[in-house]
Order: C-alpha cells, then structure tokens, then sequence
C-alpha cells in the first residue's frame, strides 16, 4: 500500500489480506454463475435464442416441480433428523467430564474424517438386501423377506442424516455452551420441571445454534449428490442428479442452467428464513 | 421448634459430602435454625459453604446426614419441589425473559394464570421498588437492579427458605451496602428463613443473626455475631473474623477460667482458655485485637518499639515490634488530639482486658 503508515485505516489491512481469496472467487465463482444465468435465459440448446422458455418449462412441468419439491422436502427430513438426534448430543456434551466430552467431540467429528464415498458405501452395506440390517433382522426372525431400506426415501433420509450430523451437532454444542448453567438451577429451583426447563429456557436460548445448524446441514443436505444417487439409486431423483442428467447426459445447458438457478434461488429462499429467524432469535443471545 | 409465619425452620442434621473424588467437601455439619433467623454461612472460598447451600437447595445430594425444612426431612425432594428460593452470584436472571416473565416464572410453574401472574409480579416489583421495570429485558438494568429482580424473583414463589449465595459480591461498595440494608429490610417484612452464604465477615456480622463459620469442610463455630467476634472458639474464627495479633508463648498456670501465658515477647499477661483446656507449660498461641491493646505507663505488659503510625479516619494503628521481633499492631480511636508517636519510641502494651485476649493450644 502507498499511503503513509500514519494515516492508514486498520480496516484497509483486512480488505488487503482479503483480496487474493475476493480475486479467486471472482473469477472461478462470480464469473462462472454469471455466464450460468446468461445461459439460462437462452430458448434453444444452442444458446442463439433469448428468452425465459427454460424457465417456464422448468415452472409448468410437473415433474421438474415434483423433483424440487422432493429435493426440498428431503432437506427438511434430513435436517428434521439431525436436529432431533444430534441435540440430545450437544446437550449431554455439556453436562459430562472432560475426558466424556473429548470422546464425544471425536465421535461427533469422525465421520468428517472419512471421505463421503467410504461412508456412503458403508450405508449400502449395513442397508442392502442381504446387508446387516436385514441379516440380523432375519436370523432372529423378526422378518421373513428382507425389508427394502435401500434405495429408500427412508435409506437416503438415514443416511443422509449421518454424513451431516456434524454440521448440526457442532453450533449445537457452541450454542448451548453459552448458556449459564445457574439458568437450569434458577429455573429448578422456582419449581420448573425438566420439561418446562427444556422448552422455557434451554430451547429459546439455544436458538442461535439450532438455526446455524439447520442451515448448514439442510444446505448440504439437499446438495449431497453422492448420498442422494448412490443411496437413493436410479428410482429417486433429486434436483443435483437431474442437473447433471441434463447437462452431462442430454447435453441441455441451458436447462440444466435454468435448473440450477432455481434451484440456487429456492436454497437462498430457505437459509434466508432460517437466517430471518436467527435474527430475531438474536436478542435472546446476549447478557 | 418455632415457625414464624413467612419462614420455617432448617436444620442441617450431621450433613456430610464426600466428592466422587474421595475428598471431603463439608463434614458433619450441624445447624439450628429457627424460622425467620437471617444465618450467615462465612468461610474463606473453598470452605464448602457453597456446597452446603447446593445441599440445602436439592442441587447435590448429601454422602450422610438429613435436611429438614419445618417439620419435612427433604433429602427425597428434588430442587423444584423443596420450595427454596435461591439468589445466585450472578442473579442467574433469564436473558430472554422480560423482567415480569421473569418475577412470574416461578407463578407460571406453578399454573398460575397469566394476569394473576402479572399481577403479582407488579406487586413484588413494587416491593424491590423497581415498579417501572416490568417491560425491560435483564440486560437492561444495572446490577443493583438485577439482583432486586433476583430477589423479587426468589421470593414470588413463597419460599420457606431464602438462600442467597454471594449476593452482594459483584456490587461496588455503596450499592452494597444499600443492598444489604433492602435484603435486611425484605426479610424483616417477609419473616422468611433466610441463609447467606459470603466470604466477607463484615457482611456476615452486619447482617445475620447468627454466624456460621466453615473452614475445610468444618464447623468452627455458630453464633451470634458478637459471640463470634467476642468470643470465638477456634483460633482459626479469632483470625478469619476481624483482624488479630497472634502471640506466641507458654502457659504458666491454667484453670478453666484463666491463663497465665509468658509471651515470647517478653511478659506475663492473663488471657481467656478458648476452645479446650490448657496445660501448664504448653505452648499457645495468644490472639489479641488490635483495638483491645492499650499503650501503659507502668512497667506492665510487654515492651516494643513503634515503627509506623497509620492514620485511618477515625482510628490510629500503631504498627508496634516487640523484643521477639515479631509485629504487632494496635488501634487507638482518634479523640480529641490523639499524640501522634514518634517512629523509634519505646512503648509498652497490655491487653484491655484478660477476657480479650484469647489463648488456643498451639498446633505443632
């Protein structure tokens, strides 16, 4: 920088150090998102004609509507599953020793130190026809035909759940670590129940964290393009296979552009809700 | 056992904690307690005064020994149901609630309807004279106004017992002092048992009608505070409360009622047996206020030479070195023109009175 150290701004360092990663970004995200839309608002595979023809395909074809609408309702399952398991978690995280919370902490993290294949492909196994579910079920004649759990809403819900716990575990655990634990006392003490506890106290004030985590695993959740197709295989179809149908297999840019920005603006739609929430949950927060 | 009407007794039955640890947090605790008795539980951090006050509270359940509230053993009831209304150090207020959900929470638990609810936290708002604050949120207020709410708080559930737990410690000094007169004042309407637990003597004698001092785990004596100060049982009360010369020497003659101690430094006084007998040619220690030491003419007492004065208001301490080089120091009330001593001028001291100097079997 060329101005004299005097009269430097502490904040032009930070815009500074942030300019190498701003750059990177500009030109392999904000580029390549610009020329998507450009593509997308083409009518024909060509990219001669403009036009918003992609767009009203995609919005008047119930089949793409029914792939978004399933695509958005697996995120809320997943994320709906990870929140209800992955709180007790945070929660216990909390109240055990130390040497608990280190085991804890590692349990919670392994699966991000596995790569997604490897864990996806653990699920096939312990899923499949003759996997281990259906192995155990059935030597202890629980079931006579195996059950179908692969290539199940419930399979890719399950598993879908398990590759995104951390995202929701971990704000979880940071959320409700800034609680002062005098409030359960306090709480206890003026004659509340646990129930009441929970849903007075501990829930409002872990806010914050529960919408981090529900936008972060419903965001990678409705994303996870190998969990979604090697669990769910070729019967479900969710909005990043279509996209990569309809641009690698059918060689339709411009509708695979369209889908990905509608897919794009609809993600955006639900974390800004999420975020929306969390601001408003933000004057719990402090003090 | 007599209950006022706002409070009910609280006996502390031979309570003792052991940690999963092994190590002992309070041992054999007994304490008797009358129904609308302010009791101070003082200790220096670590005594297990916190401990016992989570005890009392249902928080940690007791290794031996019982918890009896009016005429209720409690040691099956959890928190919730003991009826114990708890100030915290840090008032422990609900962020998120505003000051009347707060006050009302207790109500709410309980299924008291909302206006009910509402309406009874105005009173006790107006009660802690915060009447105005309902609608704010706990971060709001300033710390002298928060720990109102606490009170208020605590006391909407119609405890039979109020513990408070360091209350004032997080005040400064004058909005202390204006707390420790509106606790006094709330517990004098309400009649409410109430138990302090602090580190500071000057509040525990201020406040309590009783004083319990704790040290390692123990019971080192329960009494009125000028028992404690007056008349203190342990060698350790005579040093944590109020402040004390220590004198080292040997017994010459002993009854029940007297000793002869030769100090170290070099005289014979007579001082008041405290806490055991004492055995001829046995070594004591003696402990002597500085304000019960008196400077004499005659050749009484013990001889030292001054070596600071420090003018404190509306005392004088004399900082005195006596001929075992050990220090000593003595406070004088300031009145009219008190002479001011020279550094280097040769004194002599003796006790006021025999009964104000106390001598404990030393510990080897």
């Amino acid at each position: 920088m060329g101005t004299a150290p005097a009269s430097r701004d502490v904040t032009s360092y930070g815009m500074g150090l942030a300019a190498p990663l701003a750059l990177f970004f500009l030109v392999f995200f904000v580029a390549p998102l610009l020329q998507l839309l450009w593509l997308s608002l083409h009518n024909d595979t060509a990219g001669l004609h403009w036009g918003l023809g992609q767009y009203l395909h995609f919005l008047t074809d119930p089949f793409s509507l029914s792939v978004l609408g399933s695509t958005l309702l697996l995120g809320a399952e997943v994320t709906a599953v990870c929140l209800v398991l992955g709180f007790p978690i945070a929660w216990l995280y909390q109240r055990v020793g130390p040497r608990l919370q280190t085991i804890i902490i590692l349990i919670v993290l392994l699966p991000l130190l596995t790569s997604v294949v490897v864990r996806t492909f653990a699920w096939i196994v312990i899923l499949g026809r003759q996997g281990i579910i259906n192995a155990t079920l059935q030597s202890l004649g629980i079931v006579d035909t195996p059950l179908k759990l692969l290539y199940t809403q419930f399979g890719v819900v399950i598993a879908l759940a398990q590759v995104q716990m951390p995202l929701m575990t971990l704000p979880l655990i940071t959320a409700l670590g800034r609680i002062d634990p005098n409030l359960d006392d306090a709480s206890c003490s003026l004659g509340a129940g646990s129930w009441r506890t929970f849903f007075r106290i501990v829930l409002p004030l872990s806010l914050p964290g529960v919408i981090a985590g529900c936008t972060l695993t419903y965001a990678a959740a409705i994303t996870a393009f190998i969990t979604q197709s090697l669990i769910g295989g070729g019967q479900m179809l969710f909005m990043p296979m279509y996209l990569y149908q309809q641009a690698s297999t059918l060689q339709n840019w411009p509708f695979a552009s369209a889908i990905s920005i509608i897919f794009l603006l609809a993600v955006l739609a639900v974390v800004s809700v999420f975020t929306t929430l969390g601001r408003m949950s933000r004057g719990y927060g402090g003090a | 056992m007599a209950d006022t009407p706002g409070g009910r007794s609280l006996v502390v039955d031979a309570v003792t904690h052991r940690y999963h640890s092994g190590a002992l947090a309070v041992e054999n605790i007994n304490l008797d307690i009358k129904g609308g008795e302010i009791i101070a539980l003082l200790g220096p951090s670590g005594c297990g005064k916190t401990t016992l006050l989570r005890i009392i509270a249902g928080f940690i359940a007791q290794t031996q020994g019982r918890i009896i509230i009016g005429d209720h053993i409690v040691d099956a009831l959890p928190p919730n149901r003991r009826a114990v209304g708890i100030v915290f150090q840090n008032y422990a207020l609900f962020p998120h609630l505003s000051i009347s959900e707060n006050v009302g929470y207790g109500l709410a638990a309980r299924g008291v309807d909302k206006a009910s609810r509402q309406r009874e936290a105005q009173r006790l708002l107006e009660l802690v004279q915060l009447p105005a604050m309902a609608e704010r949120l706990p971060r709001q207020l300033s710390g002298g106004q928060q720990q109102r709410v606490a009170l208020a708080r605590a006391l909407a559930i119609k405890p039979s017992t109020l513990l408070l737990d360091e209350p004032f410690a997080a005040l400064d000094k004058n909005l202390r002092l204006d707390m420790q007169i509106e606790v006094k004042r709330l517990q004098r309407v309400s009649g409410i048992t109430t138990l302090i637990v602090t580190h500071d003597q000057e509040e525990a004698l201020s406040m309590a009608d009783r004083v319990a001092v704790l040290s390692h785990g123990k019971l080192e004596q329960f009494g009125s505070p000028s028992d404690v100060y007056d008349r203190p049982q342990t060698l350790f009360v005579n040093t944590f409360v109020g402040s004390s010369n220590r004198m080292p020497g040997v017994v010459v003659s002993a009854d029940r009622t007297a000793a002869k101690v030769r100090l170290d430094a070099g005289a014979e006084i007579i001082a008041r047996p405290a806490g055991g007998t004492l055995t001829e040619g046995g070594r004591v220690t003696v402990c002597i206020r500085p304000e019960h030491l008196q400077f004499v003419g005659d050749e009484t007492g013990f001889a030292g030479v001054v070596g600071m004065s420090l003018p404190l208001g509306a005392t004088v301490v004399h900082e005195v070195t006596t001929a075992d080089g050990s220090g000593v120091k003595i406070s004088q009330a300031r009145i009219g023109e008190t002479r001011a001593l020279e550094s280097g001028a040769a004194v002599r001291l003796a006790p006021l009175a025999p009964s104000l100097a106390n001598a404990f079997p030393a510990t080897l």
